[in-house]
């Protein structure tokens, strides 16, 4: 990135540059940091607080994390949460990826038809609000409505219909694959977007050596896409942890039936804003934040330092 | 041949399944939304007809929600948002790019913090500001959170564009005496516009459809965004489901009219290389 600068920059007076430099990048700087940053940092400051009926503010360390992770009365909603959320991420992980690789597999043979068609449906439901996709499934999921029981008995599946989005031990997992129909669209852009990236010629030899479409794919194409697929890892996980309006919009805050679809997010939202009795706690809800904060860290580095850098010696 | 001629269909055989797996419940929900009560119950799979077709689920909802007020808002802050997310995005991209200057990559780290990080986990200190700065519960506060957040992702989308615009333009422009502020706005912002899709995708779209910043920032109807407004719709009418219909179908159409238009340019700018 040594690339000598033109003259004509190189010339300009110190003040000058430096004006120039402050209006190019200062509004952008100057609303990133004080609308971003600078919350971030006092949530995590404001964890270390606690706040009395009057709104006195007193400092007490990190008593409010000994509390989320120690005291049974909020550990245990806690460690509910965190334990579905990465459930959530796993069913993501499981489910949503591999279509998602699946699909760009198939989109990116040669010789098929309608391509753009296909993308254009398959990634319509991710362009949609989460509230929209929620409320949709809600309806058609409903045994008041129908719908879905009635499309299992029409092959012959009708027993199999449940509630599901209203049983505790299917709540959780429905709305994750409900998460994953709207966002399978994501993992398939992006890796079809590598997959067109492979040069031909790596295609074309293994063709002339005689191997069918189903093994290029997999011994040729799908690991030269292996950083992209640590990349769309990577999102799903924020994504994942960060997770809150289809919760909040399919079964509300108190993420029912039991918690059981409770996650992070809703968790975070509860405390931080309280719910039918319950008054809100905006520092143990900071606390929340700086909690979800490092594990989404955590998870970052993970990538950044661990798969990220194994990856880039396969890199094309 | 014919082994390969198989192949082809089955193909084609999954993908029509996918994308009609993908548009299927889309397609239902609008679809009941122009029916009879009646109808939407005794056959949910039937196209609408003369005897069944009625508009009395978006009556109510024109009746009994401020539904235009809420549109619009979602309008302004989107608009908004999106000039200025491209704008001072486009801005800082480029003298990230052009200019090296000591701690330009350390800045350019700093911008790219919150790609990764999301901005709602400083929800609690965003809505203590705002209250102090008497912004709460107005349109301003919300474009300039989602300023903030649509940021980072917009300069490195658009800095990956900068980097593919040939040196010799600017260069040109530099040898005949072009001042660099022209250089910017008249040279290369015109050749950026390729790129707008794929950064509306990424930071635009979230924007218009985030339920979250709404909910924690507004709290009186004439400052509810579409999405927010929608919800609460739809939690108070639940058992009508007419209305219901009406106003998810009011909620997906425009999303998804603007979508069809600009697809092929939106799917081309997200596989040109801007995310690789």
């Amino acid at each position: 990135m040594a690339e000598p600068m033109s003259q004509v920059v190189a010339s300009m007076p110190r003040g000058r540059f430096l004006a120039l430099m402050a209006l190019f990048l200062g509004p952008s700087v100057a609303v990133y940091t004080l609308f971003s940053i600078y919350p971030l940092i006092a949530t995590m400051a404001l964890a270390t607080y606690t706040t009395d009926s009057a709104g006195a503010y007193a400092f007490v360390g990190l008593a409010n994390f000994v509390t989320l992770l120690a005291d049974s009365v909020w550990s245990k909603p806690f460690w509910n949460a965190a334990w579905n959320n990465l459930i959530f991420f796993a069913v993501h992980m499981a489910v949503q990826n591999p279509i998602g690789i699946a699909l760009a597999g198939l989109l990116s043979l040669p010789g098929i038809r309608f391509k753009s068609l296909y993308r254009t449906a398959i990634f319509l439901p991710t362009m949609l609000s989460v509230v929209i996709v929620g409320f949709s499934w809600n309806l058609i999921l409903s045994p008041l409505w129908g719908v879905a029981e009635g499309a299992l008995k029409s092959v012959g599946l009708g027993g199999w219909f449940a509630p599901w989005l209203g049983l505790p031990s299917t709540a959780l997992a429905t709305l994750a694959l409900i998460s994953v129909w709207q966002f399978v669209g994501i993992p398939m852009m992006l890796i079809y977007a590598a997959l067109l990236n492979i040069p031909d010629e790596l295609v074309d030899a293994a063709r002339v050596d005689g191997l069918g479409n189903f093994r290029i794919f997999w011994h040729i194409k799908l690991p030269l896409v292996l950083p992209t697929i640590g990349l769309v890892s990577v999102l799903t996980f924020v994504g994942n942890f960060n997770a809150f309006d289809l919760i909040y919009s399919v079964k509300g805050a108190l993420a029912g039936p039991n918690f059981a679809s409770d996650i992070l997010g809703t968790f975070f939202y509860r405390t931080f804003f309280g719910y039918q009795l319950q008054l809100g706690n905006p520092t143990m809800g900071a606390a929340v934040a700086t909690v979800m904060f490092f594990i989404i860290l955590v998870g970052v580095c993970f990538y950044l330092f661990v798969i990220q850098r194994r990856m880039r010696r396969y890199a094309f | 041949m014919l082994k390969q001629r198989a192949e082809t269909l089955g193909v084609h055989v999954i993908l029509i399944a996918y994308s009609l797996i993908a548009i299927g419940p889309i397609l239902l929900v609008v679809m009941n939304s122009f029916k009879a009560r009646k109808a939407i119950f005794g056959a949910p799979l039937a196209p609408p007809n003369a005897d069944t077709f009625s508009l009395v689920g978006y009556a109510k909802v024109f009746h009994a929600s401020h539904v235009v007020t809420y549109f619009g808002n979602s309008l302004i802050v989107t608009l908004a948002s999106m000039v200025l997310v491209l704008l001072l995005g486009a801005m800082a991209a480029w003298a990230l790019t052009e200019y090296r200057f000591r701690g330009s990559t350390a800045l350019a780290l700093f911008l790219s913090i919150g790609i990764m990080v999301p901005i709602r986990l400083g929800s609690v200190a965003i809505l203590k500001m705002m209250r102090a700065a008497g912004l709460n519960d107005t349109l301003t506060a919300l474009i300039l959170v989602y300023i903030a957040q649509g940021l980072p992702l917009a300069i490195f989308i658009l800095s990956e564009f900068i980097q593919q615009i040939p040196k010799d333009l600017r260069d040109a422009a530099r040898c005949d005496g072009v001042p660099e502020t022209r250089i910017f706005f008249e040279v290369i912002a015109p050749l950026l516009r390729p790129a707008i899709a794929t950064v509306a995708v990424f930071t635009i779209v979230p924007i218009w459809n985030d339920l979250w910043f709404p909910l924690i920032l507004t709290s009186s109807d004439s400052t509810h965004t579409i999405t927010l407004g929608v919800q609460q719709f739809l939690g108070q009418y639940i058992t009508d489901w007419n209305a219901v219909l009406a106003a998810l179908s009011m909620a997906i159409l425009p999303v998804v009219a603007i979508y069809v238009i600009f697809s092929r340019q939106l799917i081309s700018g997200l596989t040109a290389g801007a995310v690789k």
